[in-house]
């Protein structure tokens, strides 16, 4: 790819004219990623004049240092100290300390490991189900569409309380969500005339006397009771779950899948040992990354390896980049279950890692366990369908044949 | 100003043993310590309000509030009260402990967040300014309104003053020497919504806030208690084993190794992600034995149970820890 060959320097980083949010680059990355984390530490991108992070070190040290690289002027390419934001911030996500303590603290309480203990069961249970529905149909079905799209929306909408009528908004707004990180494209004019009727349905959903008794967002109210978090902090908190919990795992189980239909060999591992389920997903979080990038801001002037990044200038991570880093992983384009994929940073690292890690684990692990104790090999079965986002790579369709036991 | 990245490791060991970089006397039997990692790398985040688990030279365990600043990511600084009648914590730090000593560190950990207010009353009595200290700052950096009632025994025996200064009229120094006791009632005032009333020190201290803020509405005033200079199960300085419940093996885990790292050692995987006991990935179910928990993510009920630890960071307070694995 030519356009990736580094075409001059800016503040002493080589500059590249990439577009890393066309469709050319959205459809295959790799190449892309190659370019940049070998360019240097620190890449100019001239068309959005914004800095690129690429290599696993300086992602994971960006990731970590939040004093230098801030989240509150907004994580995508818009710098929300001189625009304004398509929806009022998130108080997690685009938040930095002090604001940021007391939301995610509450969120890392009601999402926590030991908080959700008490769906293992029922979201096993769920997942056989959804299996036994899906091979009754037959033994050729869409693992997008079929699994990875249905699973999540039966159980995470429940866990957090949201009313049924309208679940189908929930798709469409988390793309539009992470679509709007990127450039004012056209993937983002394709979401904007829906953005309007999308806000409002999710927005209803986060209501106290909207959402369920009991749940996560209940959980999250009653923390606004205790006055862990102010009232009007509360659905805000809600609607953070909403937009980031559900494409991500749409995608990220759809990755998990497609590597275990074109490495059979992983496939006949985790049969043999369903334990390697947890493991097997977070290697392909790192293998696929579904969440590609983030952006950051440079508080100071700062430096990363020979270059200083002025203040206030925009950052982009490429965490999937990070994650293919070969000074850091060996034979990083191997889906491999006996590697240890720990230390990824496909849920990001440091105050904003995922908060919703153990539940897109508990998720994956649910829906693969099931999977695996029914289905003997998986394979392929028609041309596979990327769906192009500007932030999370992600699938349309992967047609899949299965044999059973 | 340019900052540049602290060389950083990823091990745990590089945040749970740290380094005493500076050792000051602050006030009359108060001293602060200021601790770094011996790589000089990031130490785990906090809030105000957070405390350490400092494991002494001496075996001994003892909690302290984080009175530094969050914005230095790589020192932490503690106050500490020589405590006439010390067990061997606050004495072993005043007397013997020594700038260059390693000591052990878990947390932090914050059972006193600092949540979200336009309006903020602190009362701290002696050594309980320590967790107030970032509290204040931090009100004052959200721009909320607040002010601080600090009373001592005599005013040199109070910590930080100068520190206060700058804040003027918003801090009332009332060493019970000049003032005789805090006036609480006349401080708090009548009972208000939407304000939010943190205070730490003495027991004395904190049973009276309690009974002047009796009619304010529900949790608007938070209050920390020292937990007393208590003799507490030493942790071990000794290697300890871990038996894995589902395959019988059982491994040994050296004082220069995590337990994640000697359970790799011997092929078993366990998936991490932090590896700093902040994530909460590594969480494994304990089913036998007490760890010595280091991590940032229990609180002190959820440790009492001990039924699970996470690997990466925390350690064994018996001989043999038995996970299911
Ligand atoms: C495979 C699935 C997922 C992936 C790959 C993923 C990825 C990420 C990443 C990379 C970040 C860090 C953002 C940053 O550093 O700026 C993040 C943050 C976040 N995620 Fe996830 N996520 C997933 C699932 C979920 C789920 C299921 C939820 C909700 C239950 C969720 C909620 C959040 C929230 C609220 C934040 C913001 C945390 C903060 O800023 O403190 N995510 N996620
Ligand atoms: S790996 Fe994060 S808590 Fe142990």
């Amino acid at each position: 790819m030519t356009a990736t060959v580094p075409t001059g320097t800016s503040a002493g980083a080589p500059t590249s004219d990439v577009d890393p949010f066309s469709h050319e680059v959205l459809e295959d990355p790799l190449p892309m990623h190659e370019a940049l984390r070998e360019a240097g530490s620190v890449v100019h991108l001239s068309r959005y004049d914004t800095f690129a992070l690429a290599r696993y070190d300086d992602v994971h040290e960006a990731l970590l240092n939040w004093q230098d690289f801030q989240s509150s002027a907004g994580v995508g390419l818009s710098n929300f100290r001189y625009e304004e934001p398509w929806r009022p911030p998130s108080i997690v996500l685009e938040a930095d300390p002090p604001r940021h303590d007391a939301p995610r603290r509450v969120l890392q309480k009601v999402l926590g490991p030991r908080a959700l203990r008490r769906l293992r069961e029922g979201w096993a249970a769920d997942a056989d189900a959804l299996v036994d529905e899906v091979l009754a149909r037959g033994t050729s079905f869409d693992a997008v569409r079929d699994v990875a799209a249905t699973f999540p929306l039966r159980v995470f909408p429940d866990a957090v309380g949201i009313q049924e009528e309208g679940r189908e908004h929930l798709l469409p707004y988390g793309d539009h969500a992470f679509n709007a990180f990127g450039p004012a494209n056209d993937l983002v004019a394709k979401g904007t005339p829906r953005v309007a009727e999308l806000s409002a349905w999710v927005n209803t959903q986060c209501r106290r006397e909207v959402l369920a008794p009991t749940g996560f967002g209940a959980d999250i109210w009653a923390a606004s009771d205790r006055g862990d978090i102010t009232p009007e902090q509360a659905p805000l908190a809600v609607r953070s779950l909403l937009t980031a919990g559900v494409d991500t795992t749409v995608h990220g189980i759809s990755a998990l899948l497609y590597a275990f239909a074109t490495h059979p060999d992983q496939w006949q591992r985790l049969r043999a040992e369903p334990s390697l389920a947890r493991t097997a997903f977070d290697e392909a979080v790192r293998w696929e990354s579904p969440v590609q990038t983030f952006f950051r801001t440079a508080t100071t002037d700062v430096r990363v390896g020979d270059v200083v990044i002025p203040e206030g200038r925009k950052i982009l991570m490429f965490l999937a980049a990070a994650n293919r880093d070969p000074r850091r992983w060996a034979d990083p384009d191997r889906f491999d279950l006996s590697r240890d994929p720990s230390g990824h940073v496909g849920f990001g690292m440091g105050i904003h890692q995922c908060v919703g890690q153990h539940v897109a684990r508990l998720e994956a692990e649910s829906i693969v366990t099931a999977l695996a104790r029914r289905v003997a090999t998986i394979e392929i079965a028609g041309p596979t369908v990327r769906h192009h986002n500007n932030t999370l790579r992600a699938w349309e369709s992967i047609p899949v044949r299965v044999a059973l036991d | 100003m340019t900052a540049t990245f602290p060389v950083t490791g990823t091990g745990a060991a590089d945040v749970a043993t740290l380094r005493v970089t500076g050792k000051h006397v602050q006030a009359d039997g108060v001293l602060t310590l200021e601790l770094a990692s011996p790589s000089g790398s990031r130490l785990r985040d906090w809030t105000p309000g957070a405390h350490i688990d400092l494991v002494l030279p001496n075996g001994l365990t003892r909690q302290y509030s984080l009175c530094g600043d969050r914005w230095d990511s790589t020192t932490y600084r503690v106050g500490v009260l020589r405590e006439p009648e010390s067990r061997g914590g606050s004495s072993f730090v005043h007397e013997q402990l020594q700038v260059g000593d390693l000591v052990g560190v878990g947390g932090p950990r914050n059972n006193f967040p600092l949540v979200p207010s336009e309006q903020y009353l602190f009362v701290a009595g002696g050594i309980g300014i320590t967790p107030i200290l970032p509290m204040v700052r931090q009100a004052d950096l959200l721009g909320a309104d607040w002010r601080l009632l600090y009373g001592g025994r005599h005013r040199a025996s109070m910590a930080f003053l100068d520190e206060l200064a700058p804040y003027g009229d918003r801090v009332q120094v009332r060493p019970q020497d000049e003032f005789g006791l805090l006036d609480l009632p006349a401080f708090v005032g009548e009972p208000r919504e939407g304000i939010r009333i943190y205070s730490c020190g003495p027991a004395p201290l904190l049973d009276a806030m309690e009974r002047t803020c009796a009619y304010w509405p529900p949790s608007s005033l938070r209050v920390e208690r020292f937990v007393a200079d208590e003799a507490a199960a030493p942790a071990r300085t000794a290697p300890f084993e871990v038996e894995l419940a589902r395959t019988g093996t059982t491994v040994t885990v050296t004082p220069d190794l995590t337990v994640l790292e000697a359970l790799n050692r011997v092929g078993v995987e366990v998936l991490s992600s932090c590896r700093r006991g902040v994530c909460g990935t590594c969480e494994i179910p304990v089913l036998a034995g007490r760890p010595d928990h280091r991590d940032a993510l229990l609180d002190d009920d959820e440790r009492q149970a001990d039924d699970c630890m996470y690997v990466c960071v925390s350690r064994s307070r018996d001989e043999r820890l038995v996970l299911d694995l």
